[in-house]
C-alpha cells in the first residue's frame, strides 16, 4: 500500500499491435521515476494508461494498475473523472491541447478547482493566483487572465504545470512535457518540476526520451524497449553502471559520448522489431552487440543487477563488463592530457 | 580538411571561402494594425555576415527565433532577401556570373520534416532522380544514379526504391532525403535540423554516415541545429545567433567550451546534464526566447544578460575578434569599450 | 523441406545479417498509387453498390434506343397515367400516354448528360484557374480569388436560373449556366488545396533542383491536388443534375417532347393527384443517381487518403 502507481503485467494492445507488452512498475510514494525509450517503445502508452486515456473502443488493457491506492482499470466513467485531475494529473507535450482556446487561463484552473473541490469562485481564484506564483508566472494576475494564445511557448507549459497540480494531486505524470521547448526553457521547466515534486512530495512519472532531461528531474529510471521494461534502478545506476545492451547502445550513440571528434559514433544497428510481429526471444537480440543462441530462444526476464536495480538480460554481466571496460579506455587519454 | 579530390568547378582554391555572406537582411512585414501610423516588422535576420570554408561543417545554433532557419532560406533563395551580399566561390549569387539556377546546382538542403520533404504520390526513386531529370539527365541514368545513391545512404535500392515515403521510418525517410540532395552533386548542403526530429540512436546512424560522405564528395556543410551536443560533434566551426545577429563565432571546441559571450554560455548552461551527481542547479536564462520584432537598443542579449551594464544599452556592440578566428560581438571583451570588464588597452 | 531454410536462417541471424526493418508488410512489393486507391474501394460495399448503380443507369441510358420496351414518344390518348404495375405499362404511363419505363430510360440520357457535361468541362477550367491561383500566388491569386468571391455572392440556383434566363432556353445555353455555376466553387477549392501543398517541403525541395515552375506544378502539384478536387468534383455531379432537373422545370432546359427526367417531373405535377406514384418517379430517378454520385465520392475521397 505504499506504492503511489503500482502496475502489473500491463498489455496495451491496439489491433495487432501489443504496443505495451508485460511492463511491472512500482513507483514509491515521492518518487520521481522518468521513462525513457525511443518513439514505438510503449512509454507514452503505458503513461496513459494509468488514466485510461486510451478510447476503449480501438485498445485493450490488460493487467492491474493501480494509482494512490486505487485500481484504475476497475473504476466506473464516473469515479475516472473525478481521479483525474483530482488524485493524478497529467502534463503534456503540446500544452495547448491541454486548454481550450475559448476561455481564459484563469477561468479553467477556477473551474478545475470548483469541479474537484467545491469552493467558490472567489476562493478558486485566490488558489488558482498562488499556483501561478508557485510556478513562477511574472504579473500572475494579469496572466490569469490571458487566453492560452496570448501565452508564449514557456509560460503556457508553465500555466499547464500549474492547472495540473491546481487540485493537489498526489500523482503527476508528465508526457513529454519539454520536447517542444528550447534547450533554454527546457531547463527551467526541468528545474521547476524538479522544485515542486520535492516542495510538494508529489509521486511523479516522467516520459521522455532524453537521458539528459531523465538525469535532471529523476531519481530513477525505467528504459523501455519494444514495449517492455529492459532495465531499471537509480538514475546513477543506468547512466554509470549500465546492464541491459539497449541501455548501453543508447549511451554510447550520443554525441557527447564521442570518443574523438569526427570519430564515428557508436550505433546500435537495424530498427526496433515490429509490434504486431514479435520474434521469439529478447526482442534485442537482432540489434544487440552481445546477443547469443539463447537470446534468440528464451526471453530473458528482469533480473537483479544489483540493489533496487533490475536488467533484462541473459548476459547483463558481461554488458556491464563491455561497457566499464570501454569507459576506462575512452578515460585513459583525457588523464594522459 | 581539404579534400584530396579535385573538382573543377573549384574556382579559388581551397583559400578562397565557398560561401561568404555580408550584412544579409530579412525584416518580414507585419500588417499595420488599425490606427497604426508605421508598419512593424519581424527582423528575423538583421545584418548577418560569416564565410563558409570549402570542405568545413559549419554549425549555426541559437534558440527559436534567433534568424537561423531563415538565414538558410535566404541562402537558397527560398526567401528572398531585403539586402546583402552572398558570394559562392567568389562569385555574387544571382549575378550575371551565377544565375540562382546554376548555384542551386550546386547547393542543396536537407529540411528537418523527412516526411513534409518527400512527395507521398512519388516512389523514392523517383523522389531522387527528378533532380538530376530537370538537369538534363535522361530517365535511364537518373534512376541509375538514384539507385546508386540510395545504396549509398545505406537502402538496398532493390527493397526500397520503389516504395512510398509513408512506407518507411523516420531514420530511412532522412536517408532518402539525403541522397536526394546528393543527386544534382552539390558542394554545400544545408542541412535544416535535419536530425533532430529523429530519435537518438538513429540520429547517431545518421551523423556517422553525414560524416562518411562529407568525406567521399568533398562536401561542405552548414548545420543548422539546436543540440549543442551534436554541434560539438559534427562542426568545425560554430556561430552563434541572437535575435537575428551573430553572437560569436570560431572554432567549435572554443566557442562550445570557454565561450566568449555571455550567451553561448548561458546556451552550455542549459544543456541537461548526464551527470546524477552533478545536476544543473540554476538555469543562467529566465523566461522565453524574445520576440524578434522591436529588438532592444543597444546590445541585444542586454535584458536578460547577467553581465549587462548600462553602455551595453547604449552602444552596439561590432562582431571583433577576441582571438584568432574567434570574434564575438560582446562589449566585455572588446578594449576600451566602456563596459567594466573591459580591458582598457593604449591606443 | 522447413527444415534447411530455419537453419539457414538461423546461421544468416547469427553472422549477424540485418534484419529486415520495417514492418511484414513492407515486404509486399509496393503497389502504385492508384492500385492501392482501387484496392481500398473494392472493400468499401456502399461505394460499390453506388458505382453499380451508377453504371447500370449510365448503361441503360445509353442503349436505350435499342432496348426500351415501348416506343417513348408514342402517346395514346386513351391510356393515360396508367398506374405502377400496369400489364402493359410496367411503370405505368404519363398524362400523354406515354410509357413512363420507356421515358425514364430515354430520359437518363439527358439528365446524366446534363449532370456530367457542365461539371466536367468546370473541372478543367476550374482546376487551371485554381491551382494558377494557388501555385502563384500574390497579386494573381488575389485578382483571381476575388473575382470568384463575386459568384459566390448568388445562391447558385438562382445564378443558374440567371444565366439561363440571360441566355435563353437549350441544353446548349443550360450547360453553358451550369458550368459557370461550377467554376468558381472548383476553383476555390483547387486554390486551398494548392496552397496547402505548396507550402510543403518538397515543393522547395523541387524548386532548389532548378526546376521550372510548370515542371514542379506538373510533376510536384498536380499529383497531390487533382485527387482532392476530383473527389468534390464527383460530389457535385448529384447538384448538376437536380440544378439542370430545376432549370428543365422551369422551362429554362431541354424542351418537351423531349424526355428529360427534371422535365417529365415538371409535365407530371398536374397529375399528381390522380397518379402520385408515377408522378413521383423522375424524382425518385434523380434522387437514386444523384446519392449514388455522392456515396461514390465519400468512398472515393476515403479511399485516396494516404496514412502515414
Amino acid at each position: 500500500m505504499n506504492a503511489a502507481v503500482a502496475i502489473e503485467n500491463l498489455k496495451v494492445t491496439f489491433g495487432a499491435v501489443r504496443a505495451v507488452d508485460g511492463v511491472d512498475l512500482v513507483l514509491e510514494k515521492g518518487q520521481a521515476l522518468a521513462l525513457i525509450g525511443e518513439s514505438g517503445s510503449g512509454k507514452s502508452v503505458t503513461l496513459r494508461a494509468i488514466l485510461r486515456l486510451h478510447s476503449e473502443k480501438r485498445s485493450r488493457i490488460e493487467g492491474r494498475i493501480q494509482a494512490a491506492g486505487r485500481d484504475v482499470l476497475t473504476m466506473s466513467k464516473r469515479e475516472l473523472s473525478a481521479f483525474r485531475g483530482g488524485t493524478v494529473s497529467m502534463i503534456f507535450q503540446e500544452p495547448l491541447l491541454a486548454f481550450d482556446p475559448v476561455y481564459t487561463v484563469g477561468q479553467q484552473i477556477t473551474e478545475s478547482i470548483r469541479r474537484h473541490e467545491g469552493v467558490s469562485a472567489g476562493q478558486a481564484r485566490v488558489r488558482a493566483l498562488k499556483m501561478f506564483e508557485r510556478v513562477r508566472i511574472p504579473s500572475p494576475e494579469r496572466r490569469l487572465d490571458a487566453y492560452p494564445h496570448e501565452m508564449s511557448g514557456g509560460m503556457r507549459q508553465r500555466a499547464m504545470i500549474a492547472l495540473a497540480l491546481a487540485c493537489r494531486p498526489e500523482v503527476l505524470l508528465a508526457d513529454e512535457p519539454t520536447t517542444a521547448l528550447d534547450a533554454t526553457v527546457q531547463i527551467q521547466i526541468l528545474l521547476l518540476l524538479r522544485e515542486l515534486q520535492a516542495e510538494l512530495g508529489l509521486s511523479t512519472i516522467f516520459v521522455t526520451h532524453d537521458l539528459g532531461a531523465a538525469v535532471e528531474v529523476a531519481d530513477r529510471i525505467a528504459v523501455m524497449y519494444a514495449g517492455r521494461i529492459v532495465e531499471t534502478g537509480t538514475a546513477r545506476q543506468i547512466v554509470l553502471d549500465p546492464h541491459h545492451p539497449y541501455t548501453i547502445g543508447l549511451l554510447r550513440s550520443r554525441a557527447d559520448g564521442a570518443l574523438a571528434k569526427g570519430a564515428r559514433l557508436d550505433t546500435i544497428p537495424g530498427s526496433p522489431p515490429d509490434l504486431a510481429n514479435r520474434p521469439p526471444g529478447c526482442p534485442f537480440a537482432p540489434r544487440c552487440f552481445l546477443a547469443e543462441e539463447r537470446c534468440r530462444r528464451e526471453e530473458p526476464p528482469l533480473a537483479a543487477a544489483g540493489p533496487s536495480h533490475l536488467a533484462a538480460c541473459w548476459r547483463s554481466e558481461e554488458a556491464a563488463a563491455s561497457f566499464r571496460r570501454k569507459r576506462a579506455e575512452a578515460a585513459e587519454p583525457v588523464l594522459a592530457v | 580538411m581539404s579534400v584530396g579530390v579535385i573538382d573543377p568547378r573549384d574556382r579559388g582554391g581551397p583559400a578562397q571561402p565557398l560561401l561568404s555572406v555580408t550584412d544579409l537582411v530579412k525584416h518580414f512585414p507585419i500588417r499595420k494594425g488599425f490606427g497604426e501610423k508605421k508598419g512593424r516588422a519581424v527582423r528575423a535576420v538583421d545584418g548577418v555576415s560569416f564565410e563558409a570554408l570549402k570542405g568545413e561543417t559549419l554549425g549555426i545554433v541559437g534558440e527559436s527565433g534567433c534568424g537561423k532557419s531563415t538565414t538558410a532560406r535566404l541562402l537558397m533563395g527560398l526567401t528572398e532577401r531585403d539586402s546583402g551580399d552572398i558570394l559562392f566561390d567568389g562569385e555574387s549569387v544571382g549575378g550575371r556570373a551565377l544565375p540562382w539556377r546554376s548555384f542551386r546546382r550546386q547547393t542543396q538542403m536537407v529540411f528537418q520534416d523527412s516526411y513534409a520533404s518527400l512527395n507521398p504520390r512519388m516512389t523514392i526513386e523517383a523522389s531522387i532522380s527528378f533532380g538530376p531529370r530537370v538537369n538534363g539527365i535522361g530517365a535511364r541514368e537518373a534512376a541509375e544514379r538514384s539507385r546508386g545513391l540510395l545504396a549509398r545512404v545505406g537502402l538496398e535500392p532493390k527493397r526500397f526504391g520503389g516504395r512510398y515515403p509513408h512506407e518507411l521510418s523516420g531514420g530511412q525517410r532522412q536517408r532518402v532525403n539525403i541522397a536526394r540532395a546528393l543527386a544534382l552533386e552539390p558542394r554545400l548542403i544545408v542541412l535544416d535540423e535535419a536530425v533532430s526530429a529523429l530519435d537518438k540512436s538513429v540520429e547517431a546512424q545518421v551523423l556517422n554516415l553525414l560524416l562518411d560522405l562529407k568525406q567521399e564528395f568533398g562536401l561542405t556543410y552548414l548545420f543548422i541545429s539546436h543540440d549543442l551536443n551534436v554541434v560539438r560533434f559534427i562542426c568545425d566551426r560554430v556561430m552563434v545567433m541572437y535575435l537575428g545577429r551573430v553572437a560569436e563565432i570560431g572554432p567549435a571546441d572554443t566557442v562550445l567550451s570557454r565561450p566568449s559571450h555571455p550567451y553561448t554560455e548561458a546556451l552550455l548552461a542549459s544543456m541537461p546534464s548526464l551527470d546524477p551527481d552533478r545536476r544543473t542547479q540554476e538555469a543562467l536564462l529566465a523566461g522565453d526566447p524574445p520576440n524578434p520584432i522591436d529588438p532592444p537598443p543597444g546590445c541585444r542579449f542586454h535584458p536578460r544578460c547577467r553581465i549587462a551594464e548600462a553602455v551595453c544599452a547604449e552602444t552596439e556592440p561590432p562582431l571583433d575578434p577576441v582571438a584568432p578566428a574567434h570574434r564575438a560581438a560582446c562589449l566585455a571583451r572588446q578594449p576600451n569599450s566602456g563596459h567594466s570588464l573591459s580591458v582598457a588597452r593604449a591606443a | 523441406m522447413a527444415a534447411p531454410i530455419t537453419a539457414a536462417a538461423v546461421t544468416a541471424l547469427a553472422e549477424g545479417t540485418p534484419l529486415p526493418s520495417v514492418s511484414p508488410e513492407a515486404y509486399v512489393p509496393s503497389r502504385g498509387y492508384w492500385r492501392h486507391v482501387g484496392h481500398k474501394l473494392s472493400r468499401d460495399p456502399v461505394a460499390l453498390a453506388a458505382a453499380a448503380v451508377i453504371l447500370l443507369v449510365v448503361g441503360v441510358a445509353l442503349f436505350s434506343p435499342w432496348i426500351t420496351p415501348m416506343d417513348p414518344y408514342k402517346g395514346s390518348m386513351l391510356r393515360r397515367l396508367r398506374p405502377i404495375g400496369d400489364s402493359t405499362y410496367w411503370l405505368g404511363s404519363d398524362e400523354l400516354g406515354r410509357d413512363m419505363l420507356s421515358r425514364l430510360m430515354v430520359g437518363g440520357r439527358l439528365s446524366l448528360f446534363m449532370g456530367v457535361t457542365p461539371v466536367l468541362i468546370a473541372f478543367v477550367v476550374g482546376s487551371s484557374l485554381g491551382i494558377l491561383a494557388g501555385y502563384a500566388g500574390g497579386w494573381i491569386n488575389t485578382i483571381l480569388m476575388r473575382t470568384i468571391d463575386v459568384f459566390f455572392a448568388f445562391p447558385s440556383v438562382l445564378l443558374a436560373i440567371a444565366l439561363s434566363g440571360a441566355l435563353g432556353a437549350g441544353i446548349f445555353n443550360a450547360i453553358v449556366s451550369l458550368t459557370c455555376v461550377f467554376v468558381p466553387q472548383i476553383a476555390r477549392v483547387a486554390e486551398s488545396v494548392t496552397t496547402q501543398i505548396r507550402a510543403r517541403d518538397y515543393v522547395d525541395a523541387a524548386k532548389l533542383s532548378g526546376a521550372s515552375a510548370f515542371t514542379i506544378v506538373r510533376v510536384q502539384v498536380l499529383g497531390n491536388v487533382l485527387g482532392p478536387i476530383f473527389v468534390y468534383a464527383t460530389s457535385l455531379i448529384s447538384v448538376s443534375m437536380i440544378l439542370a432537373s430545376g432549370l428543365s422545370f422551369l422551362g429554362l432546359g431541354v424542351r418537351p417532347p423531349e424526355p428529360e427526367w427534371g422535365l417529365m417531373l415538371n409535365t407530371l405535377r398536374t397529375a399528381i393527384y390522380v397518379n402520385p406514384m408515377v408522378a413521383a418517379l423522375p424524382g425518385f430517378a434523380i434522387f437514386i443517381v444523384s446519392i449514388s454520385f455522392n456515396l461514390f465520392s465519400d468512398g472515393l475521397r476515403s479511399a485516396m487518403e494516404i496514412r502515414q
